[in-house]
């Protein structure tokens, strides 16, 4: 652990104002939550929501993972695992089952979280309205009102449009049959994880300076109509390396003559597949 | 029983009174037309009736289905957001104010259903049509956007877009301004069929008098804020009490 830094960085009056956001958060599921956001050593839109969100609810016994895209090893997760085990020196690993706390960019790890988990998701836009209604004052007043017929009218444009509903990452939830909510550019395919999830769920947008929450067990429903109802989409192909079928997959280029690998997204499940033996069309055993 | 009344709306912005001791009522089923020059209060009259607007003093009272009285202005603003979207419409001067340029014909139309609760995309889609045809636009531009349409038929989206919910009560805000003679006769007859068609009580601010002759059931003439003659259309049209309405009456120009 460097010296000369506070615990997990943030002093102790910024970690208080947060905890305070995320126990509002917590109390209503899906609202968002104004706080005070802080400058962070990383840009906005590498996760400085959920980098203070994640020091304010660090203790010294956690276990940290990281994840950005499902991938254990891409730069946003191994500086900001790295950041935290410089600051806070708490232990760290890439393995799902031995976190205690997993911060996460646009995936939810595919081994189902447990009751004694946290998962804590960057979020660029906490406002599912945002690009149907510019203003505010009124994105607040529909929440307040759940007056959410606008979202559905964007859904009724793609269905008229393109037959179908064509959200693929960021698609919108009504979280405890109440609350709007954005759940973070996650694709569509984890939105069924985010329903009555065992583990606490805390969103944190840096720029835009909110927090959400879900609490364990809470309903989180994607919407939807009568007769076009919510499809998880994945590309129809198992993982080229370990065979799965019920992952979400990656699409890798993996030459200039139209070749390419199916791979799944999230590294640490893929692995552990491959290490009990199961191998892929493309997999070395 | 009447449907909405106003007793002593008094409203004055800064030193100008726009209100002055209005009363007025309206009953189911019956279009009223308020008419006077520009600046008399007419659509400030509107705004206060159907509650976008809080008067000074006085009270607006809205008799419901079940013949519940409701204060306009002391409600909560969730039931007065209900009341907009589903017992009572608005229709603007300008339609662009009310549609959603970038949502399809067909999203405009069924936006009041699904935030009424609507759940079924093929129902929603069939009503939306329907409307469209009563409204004298062709299906086959449901999925169009509103900016290829003309004004005539922008007006025209507005008024289904209004009324596919089935509201007992419209206000409209010189529906017919900013359109050109044709359009507008043609439009004002569409309004006098769905109005009569579907029962619907309607205010109507104008400064037309001849848009007032031809749907309004009673009139209410205002000047300075003030209702200063109000009766029968043809009984007010025909012979006017008031030196105002007289002038106003014989102003209009004969074709």
């Amino acid at each position: 652990m460097t010296e000369g830094y506070n615990f997990a960085y943030l002093d102790e009056q910024t970690k208080r104002m947060i905890r305070r956001a995320l126990l509002k958060a917590v109390a209503i599921p899906g609202h968002q939550v104004p706080f005070g956001s802080r400058e962070m050593p990383l840009p906005y839109g590498w996760g400085t929501g959920g980098i203070q969100v994640t020091a304010s609810i660090l203790g010294a016994e956690d276990v940290l993972k990281v994840i950005d895209q499902g991938a254990d090893d891409t730069t946003n997760a191994v500086s900001i695992r790295r950041f935290f085990a410089r600051t806070a020196g708490v232990a760290t690993t890439t393995k799902t089952a031995e976190a205690t706390v997993i911060q996460t960019r646009h995936r939810i790890p595919e081994k189902a979280l447990r009751e004694d988990q946290i998962i804590v998701y960057q979020v660029p836009q906490p406002e599912p309205l945002f690009r149907l209604e510019p203003s505010r004052v009124e994105t607040r007043r529909m929440h307040g009102l759940a007056d959410y017929g606008l979202m559905h009218v964007k859904l009724y444009e793609d269905i008229a449009r393109f037959g179908q509903i064509s959200i693929a990452y960021d698609y919108p939830v009504l979280v405890n049959q109440r609350y709007l909510m954005s759940p973070s550019p996650i694709p569509a395919f984890d939105n069924p994880k985010l329903d009555r999830m065992p583990a606490l769920q805390l969103f944190g947008a840096g720029r835009e300076k909110r927090i959400y929450a879900v609490p364990p067990w809470t309903s989180v429903q994607s919407l939807d109509f009568d007769d076009h109802p919510f499809r998880a989409i994945n590309a129809p192909h198992p993982c080229g390396l370990c065979g799965a079928t019920d992952s979400f997959l990656d699409e890798v280029v993996t030459d200039d003559q139209g070749g390419r690998l199916f791979v799944c997204s999230d590294t640490d499940h893929c692995a552990e597949r491959r290490d009990g033996g199961h191998v892929g069309t493309e997999g070395v055993a | 029983m009447t449907l909405i009344s106003g007793r002593g709306l008094r409203l004055r912005f800064g030193s100008i009174p726009a209100l002055v001791d209005v009363d007025i009522d309206l009953w189911p089923g019956e279009v009223l037309a308020i008419v006077g020059e520009s600046g008399s209060g007419k659509t400030t009259l509107l705004n206060v009736l159907s509650g976008r607007q809080a008067p000074d003093a006085g009270t607006v009272v809205y008799t419901d289905p079940q013949g519940q009285p409701h204060d306009v202005h002391t409600m909560p603003a969730p039931v007065l957001r209900t009341l907009h979207r589903s017992d009572w419409g608005f229709v603007h001067q300008d339609p662009r104010q009310s549609l959603r340029m970038n949502v399809s014909a067909g999203g405009n139309v069924g936006e009041r259903l699904m935030a009424r609760g609507a759940r079924h995309y093929d129902h929603i889609r069939a009503q939306a049509i329907d409307w469209l045809e009563q409204v004298e636009i062709d299906a086959d531009r449901v999925d169009d956007l509103p900016r290829t349409f003309s004004g005539g038929m922008l007006q025209r989206l507005q008024i289904a877009r209004t009324l596919v919910t089935h509201p007992r009560l419209v206000f409209m805000d010189e529906p017919t301004g900013g359109l050109d003679v044709s359009v507008q006769a043609r439009l004002l007859d569409l309004i006098r069929t769905l109005v009569a068609r579907l029962g619907i009580a309607a205010v109507l601010v104008t400064h037309d008098i001849a848009v007032a002759r031809l749907l309004a059931h009673r009139i209410a003439v205002m000047q300075r804020g003030r209702i200063v003659e109000t009766g029968l259309t043809d009984q007010v049209l025909d012979d006017p009490q008031h030196a105002y309405t007289q002038l106003l009456v014989s102003s209009v120009l004969q074709a």
